[in-house]
């Protein structure tokens, strides 16, 4: 959950980028630091194997700036993609405030992506988690290869529940500010609700 | 509200006492650095020379190390690891969990000694907890808005407009 501090007027709030190995997601936050003012971000820390898999988690502060005298802060985290790290991917989750589900969209990759979603849901669950209820967006990335699904079935098997959904291709930034936009939205919204 | 991950707040009456007892623990342990951490990778306080740390990597990847630890303990079948010790030739790190949720991290060099951290520690843990719970019960019982409902969706806009 966010931490709200009254006394240095700051809310923090962690953001997970999820889904299947090589599907993109350090290369969203590398994208993500790379075209973001010095001041407003911190180090990206890659825990990765020598193959720059990643091992554990990357992480990636951004301060966005203020909001109703708030200094509004996103800890910005990937989990590690492959299957066999799911006991570190579990540990990644606690204290989620939202949800980034980023699909690969080679057809040879449908059913890792089917995977990791349910893999998803079941360990939001084990933390006490409903991935209906989180702030969470879908991003369909690798637009640009050949073999890309069309966004109709990608999103009639991976979004049934219509959250927000966008094309991205990582490595040029296509759609990436607008995935972290929309779920920081998301977030802020729910903090206005006060749940 | 997710009973397993409470929301944490802070206001400035326990943000000062939390401070008061980092600043004496600094001081009586000979310690570099204090740092409390939310077990999410918050910062939540730090006394002693953190102006030269980049305190904000440091709570991630502490609150990391802290969560592979806890998730060993479970398959160990182990409540949990309460404290955690690294040793360095100049620098070590003593963690340890206060209550729950919050993680108390000593810098120290050949200054001290882990003895009489893990002694201090102990006091500092003492006193720690009762903020922090009565932290937890003012999260619960006060709104956890902080802008109202006064925030628009143009306010959110704004924030990615540079």
């Amino acid at each position: 959950m966010s931490f709200i501090n009254y006394s240095s007027r700051e809310i923090n709030c962690k953001l997970v980028y999820y889904g299947p190995g090589l599907c993109g997601k350090t290369t969203n936050l590398q994208y993500i630091y790379n075209k973001t003012r010095p001041e407003a971000k911190g180090k990206m820390i890659s825990l990765a194997t020598e193959t720059e898999r990643t091992l554990f988690f990357d992480f990636l502060p951004l301060s966005l700036g203020e909001i109703r005298g708030f200094k509004t802060r996103f800890h910005l985290y990937t989990v590690p993609g492959q299957v066999f790290y799911d006991a570190s991917r579990k540990l990644i989750l606690k204290g989620v405030d939202g949800v980034c589900f980023v699909a690969d969209s080679q057809d040879a990759r449908y059913d890792a992506n089917i995977e990791s979603l349910e893999n998803l849901r079941i360990n939001l669950q084990e933390q006490g988690y409903d991935l209906d209820k989180l702030p969470y967006v879908m991003q369909y990335n690798k637009r640009d290869l050949p073999n890309a699904m069309s966004i109709e079935e990608l999103s009639a098997a991976l979004n049934p529940t219509r959250v927000p959904e966008f094309e991205a291709v990582a490595p040029t930034g296509q759609g990436v500010f607008d995935t972290l936009k929309a779920l920081a939205k998301q977030v802020l919204a729910e903090l206005r609700k006060g749940t | 509200m997710n009973p397993l991950n409470p929301q944490l707040v802070m206001y400035e009456v326990q943000q000062k006492q939390i401070q008061a007892v980092a600043e004496r623990l600094h001081q009586d342990s000979r310690a570099r650095t204090i740092l409390l951490i939310d077990k999410n990778g918050q910062l939540v306080a730090a006394a002693g020379d953190s102006a030269a740390l980049d305190t904000t990597s440091l709570s991630s990847l502490v609150a990391g190390n802290v969560a592979a630890t806890g998730g060993i303990a479970q398959l160990l079948r182990e409540d949990e690891f309460t404290a955690q010790f690294h040793e360095g030739k100049g620098m070590s790190i003593h963690m340890s969990l206060v209550g729950r949720r919050i993680i108390l991290v000593v810098l120290f060099d050949k200054n001290t000694t882990q003895g009489l951290v893990r002694l201090r520690v102990k006091k500092a843990q003492d006193e720690l907890v009762p903020i922090f719970e009565e932290l937890a019960k003012l999260a619960t019982t006060q709104p956890s808005s902080p802008f109202g409902t006064e925030i628009t969706d143009q306010d959110i806009d704004n924030l990615f407009n540079d």
